[in-house]
């Protein structure tokens, strides 16, 4: 029997509306969902009893744990670009201004956004497989069953160690970028040391630096509560468990990388 | 004690308990039947309020838990213990941290003081010597004997048991319901347990009650449930796969 053309047409332009539409809602939902977890998680920071041994041991978590990876990065970060930015700015005669232009990278972008996929990757997962398994097992019933709020006990802590540690960790990425640019610079291709320091400090504003780690706030904030949501809500065993770590290291790096365009839209006019 | 009236509770449109009313006195041991998804955890859930009902209410001692604010609800369940069906013991905690809980959170107990009366609780259900173990070290009776220290150990006026002798050999599935007779006797506690092991509810229970399309369909001491004449219950207590109980998945 030969179909009609129009339900073909109809049918073609349809399907992809609804797949649309579908995956709009599914995000909204989710959206609503975290904003939920964050706004119980707000309410439950500033109500005693406060969860002070749970936050240090989550600082060491994700702040002390993380800071080998983080500082590895930014050092061979500010190398490779200094390394490039004087090989690229030699055709022109510019190479004074290596110094600033690795530190200005590093502050204001490279430092709280690298510091934030490392974060994500690193004690995001951690934090969602956690959470995730503590919930299959029932523990985080076990927890409701022993008069215990679990968003105060689990979320809390993390998003506290989450907040702080992320700002300190680019301070740290920071330091070690520019430490790492001038080592290239200044030990490797032979530039004036006096210039490099000189060029970095006229140009950089301590503008740059706060409003990077006003960023890194936000990346902390954001990992913290994407991944106690993924791990929190984790339905259906170890495939859940799984499925909600990957979901927490990839919804929590795109929110890093879509939210520092609008952050430096928004901070660096 | 604990009244269950007429709750209603669904899950994504597929409705698990549909007017299930049950009633529990003070000091009893109640023991809910049914059989694998017939709603027993869904039903217990509600009587420690980790689930709302959509319709019904949940009486602790005459007041509605279904009803009350997250902070009400959470002082009401310093008075349940319960012990669950895979123990959830918190695996980063050591035994005597995970039993003593409760009472180092709300009890605002020294570290000493909890730890020598999680060690006098696991003593309680035969466990000597594990305090300072981790709970991936333990075997799986042992994490149950933990779990139940747990449940207890802030001496709770209702206790509650979640499949309490799934997944254990016959002896130490003896040995847990013998337990559970102990802290009944020693405790005075009002309990509530869910299970399709007859043999367990044989012999822990004061009374019977049969889940089963999510209501109650019987209730009774155990004797009234073995000579219950209704087909659903005999079906069930008998452990056979023909009568009007359809085995989910399964076709005829």
């Amino acid at each position: 029997m030969a179909v009609n053309p129009l339900i073909k047409l109809i049918e073609c332009v349809g399907r992809p509306i609804t797949m649309f539409w579908h995956t709009f809602i599914n995000f909204s939902e989710e959206l609503g969902r975290i904003m939920l977890l964050l706004y119980s998680a707000l309410k439950q920071l500033i109500l005693p009893p406060f969860e002070v041994k749970n936050t240090l041991k989550q600082i060491i978590e994700i702040g002390i744990k993380s800071m080998p990876v983080v500082l590895i990065t930014a050092v061979f970060t500010g190398m490779v670009l200094a390394l490039q930015s004087y090989t690229g700015f030699k055709r022109f005669n510019a190479e004074a201004l290596v110094g600033t232009v690795v530190a200005l990278s590093i502050t204001r972008e490279l430092g709280p956004v690298l510091t934030g996929l490392i974060v994500a990757g690193r004690a995001g997962a951690a934090m969602a497989a956690e959470l995730g398994t503590m919930r299959v097992t029932e523990q985080i019933d076990a927890l409701e069953t022993l008069a215990t709020n679990p968003v105060k006990y689990l979320i809390v802590p993390r998003f506290i160690a989450g907040l702080i540690m992320l700002p300190s960790l680019t301070v740290m990425a920071d330091i070690i970028g520019i430490i790492g640019g001038y080592f290239v610079t200044v030990g490797l291709l032979g530039a004036n040391s006096t210039g490099y320091w000189k060029r970095t400090w006229d140009y950089l504003e301590t503008s740059d630096i706060y409003n990077g780690l006003i960023k890194a706030c936000f990346f902390g904030a954001t990992i913290a509560i994407i991944s106690c949501y993924k791990g929190f809500y984790t339905q259906g065993g170890a495939e859940g468990v799984g499925k909600a770590t990957t979901g927490a290291v990839v919804l929590s790096s795109m929110t890093i990388l879509i939210s520092d365009y609008f952050l430096s839209a928004w901070l660096f006019k | 004690m604990i009244e269950l009236i007429d709750l209603h509770k669904s899950f994504g449109g597929n409705y698990v308990l549909r007017g299930a009313s049950l009633k529990v006195e003070k000091g009893e041991s109640m023991v809910v039947i049914g059989g694998s998804g017939s709603g027993k955890s869904v039903l217990i859930k509600h009587i420690i309020g980790t689930l709302k009902p959509e319709k019904g209410s949940v009486l602790i001692d005459g007041v509605n838990i279904a009803t009350m604010s997250e902070n009400e609800l959470y002082e009401t369940r310093k008075r349940f213990g319960m012990l669950f069906q895979m123990a959830a013991l918190f695996d980063s905690m050591k035994v005597w941290e995970n039993v003593a809980f409760a009472l180092m959170r709300h009890g605002k107990l020294t570290e000493n003081d909890a730890k020598k009366i999680a060690i006098e609780k696991l003593r309680m259900v035969g466990l000597a010597g594990v305090e300072n173990l981790m709970p991936s070290e333990l075997s799986g009776g042992m994490k149950k004997r933990v779990g139940l220290a747990r449940a207890i150990a802030h001496e709770p006026e209702i206790l509650l048991y979640d499949e309490p002798t799934t997944g254990l050999d016959p002896i130490m599935a003896d040995a847990i319901n013998d337990l559970i007779i102990e802290m009944k006797q020693k405790l005075s506690v009002t309990s509530v347990a869910i299970t399709h092991d007859m043999h367990s509810a044989y012999k822990i229970a004061d009374r019977i009650a049969m889940l089963y399309e999510g209501r109650i369909i019987e209730t009774g001491t155990p004797d009234e449930i073995k000579k219950s004449d209704n087909a659903v219950v005999r079906q069930f207590i008998t452990g056979s796969a023909v009568g009007p109980i359809k085995i989910e998945g399964v076709t005829a």
